[in-house]
């Protein structure tokens, strides 16, 4: 994960605690259910962008804290976004090259794929939501993706992360 | 995963790991305490003034009610003794704060700021100044989540107020609604019975309150009412809550009640039992005194 010249492996780490409180902070009721996937919005994002930083591990302990987070299932969420980083490490070379509306629509793909793992392991599990609202993160995460992503942009090359 | 799921053992992990997250959610909830703050910083001389006056006129009336509770429960134990029946009388309490954070949209769960280092445990009961809110679930170090009695995989037993009736309360995952499943059509329940805990469980204490029922749906197709009920607690609003600290050897009485429980519900699914517990034992009480006096 770690090379000998890369540096702002803070601005990662910071990254990773807005994407975090951006997911705690609380918002009324009804609009809870529209709150984007931040977490897996950024991990996507480092995935692309710094594939030789960002990858499954990075996935797990993220999705691990999540897991202590929302008191899900030990180890949900870490096998959920490793999968997720998997999947953006394998197609960050094509992602790359996509205008962004494409690329919106491979971050549907992905997060409503993270949304479909979730769902089944809990359905398994316990009590899994049986509502439409359930997939609106997935359609939230696609519209805030174009903006997240030029505001991730700026900030990698201001701080110069690589 | 499996491992968290069949058994406790990563319990002590996350715990561990909730001290990572406590900043972040600390951070998280400086908004909602920025506004409470502004609101109290804002707050008029005299509407504080005014507070400050109900609340010591309530506080004078219940320190009056308090009086009167006092000596109830010294004859209540005076009479229990004569019984031979023991029960748990006193509960110690421990005030928490909620942190202001949103979990799960599809579970109703909450973060207080107590954790193990304030000897918060799991399966510990949390109430607020109206009734039971739920229990911790997962106690970490600095803070613990609980769970409320909402949340579709809580379930709490509970009695009638009005004749003892026992039975559980489901939770359903919407805010302060409640189901109760397993009672039939003709079972002796109203609209706006009182459900308090039944302590069958040995994990609540006895005699708070859950839920009100507010909706009875007979239909005579189905083997059971349809019966909703609202929580007493304010469990989307309270941001104090009281945890209640048990004996010492609460975990052995635990397992041993728990037990009993499980027998318990799986006989009131079938068949529910009516029993007006606590009217038989105080007709017994008194007639116990009677023959107590009696010889002397």
């Amino acid at each position: 994960m770690s090379r000998p010249v890369s540096h702002g492996g803070i601005i990662i780490l910071v990254s990773f605690a807005v994407a975090f409180i951006l997911t705690m902070l609380p918002v009324p009721d009804n609009l809870e259910v529209y709150r984007p996937e931040w977490i897996t919005l950024v991990l996507i994002y480092w995935c692309m962008a710094l594939p030789h930083r960002a990858g499954i591990f990075t996935g797990w302990t993220v999705g691990f804290l999540l897991d202590i987070h929302t008191g899900s299932l030990l180890g949900l969420h870490a096998m959920t976004l490793s999968i997720i980083a998997y999947l953006s490490y394998k197609l960050h070379i094509r992602i790359r090259l996509y205008p962004l509306l494409q690329q919106s629509l491979i971050i549907l793909l992905l997060v409503t794929l993270s949304q479909i793992i979730v769902l089944w392991i809990n359905g398994i599990t316990g009590h899994a939501p049986n509502d439409w609202s359930y997939w609106l993160p997935s359609l939230t995460s696609m519209l805030v993706w174009p903006w997240l992503f030029y505001l991730m942009r700026a900030i990698r090359r201001l701080y110069g992360v690589n | 995963m499996s491992a968290d799921h069949r058994t406790h053992m990563l319990s002590g992990v996350r715990s561990l790991f909730s001290l990572v997250i406590y900043p972040l959610q600390t951070i998280a909830s400086i908004p909602t305490d920025m506004g409470l703050w502004l609101d109290v910083q804002f707050n008029s001389h005299q509407s504080l003034i005014t507070e400050n006056e109900t609340r010591r006129t309530e506080n004078l009336l219940l320190k009056a009610q308090l009086q009167k509770f006092t000596s109830l429960q010294a004859e209540n134990i005076r009479l229990r003794s004569l019984l031979k029946s023991s029960r748990k009388l006193s509960d110690q309490m421990l005030i928490a704060e909620t942190i202001a954070v949103d979990l799960d949209p599809y579970k109703r769960q909450i973060v207080i700021n107590k954790g193990q280092r304030n000897s918060v445990y799991s399966g510990q009961p949390i109430l607020d100044a109206y009734g039971i809110m739920g229990q911790v679930i997962h106690p970490g170090i600095p803070s613990s989540t609980a769970i409320l009695i909402t949340d579709p995989s809580h379930a709490i037993p509970v009695q009638i107020n009005r004749n003892g009736l026992r039975t559980v309360l489901y939770g359903t995952g919407a805010a302060n609604y409640l189901e109760v499943q397993n009672l039939p059509n003709n079972a002796d329940i109203e609209l706006g019975d009182l459900l308090i805990t039944s302590g069958l469980g040995g994990r609540f204490p006895e005699g708070y309150p859950v839920a009100v029922v507010t909706n009875i749906m007979r239909d005579p197709g189905q083997p059971f009412a349809k019966i909703t009920a609202e929580a007493s607690a304010h469990l989307e609003q309270s941001r104090e809550v009281l945890l209640v600290m048990a004996q010492e050897n609460a975990p052995q009485l635990l397992s041993d009640q728990e037990q009993d429980e499980t027998q318990e519900i799986s006989q009131q699914k079938g068949l529910p039992v009516l029993s007006p517990r606590e009217e038989s034992s105080t007709h017994r009480e008194s007639s116990t005194l009677k023959e107590a006096t009696a010889h002397e």
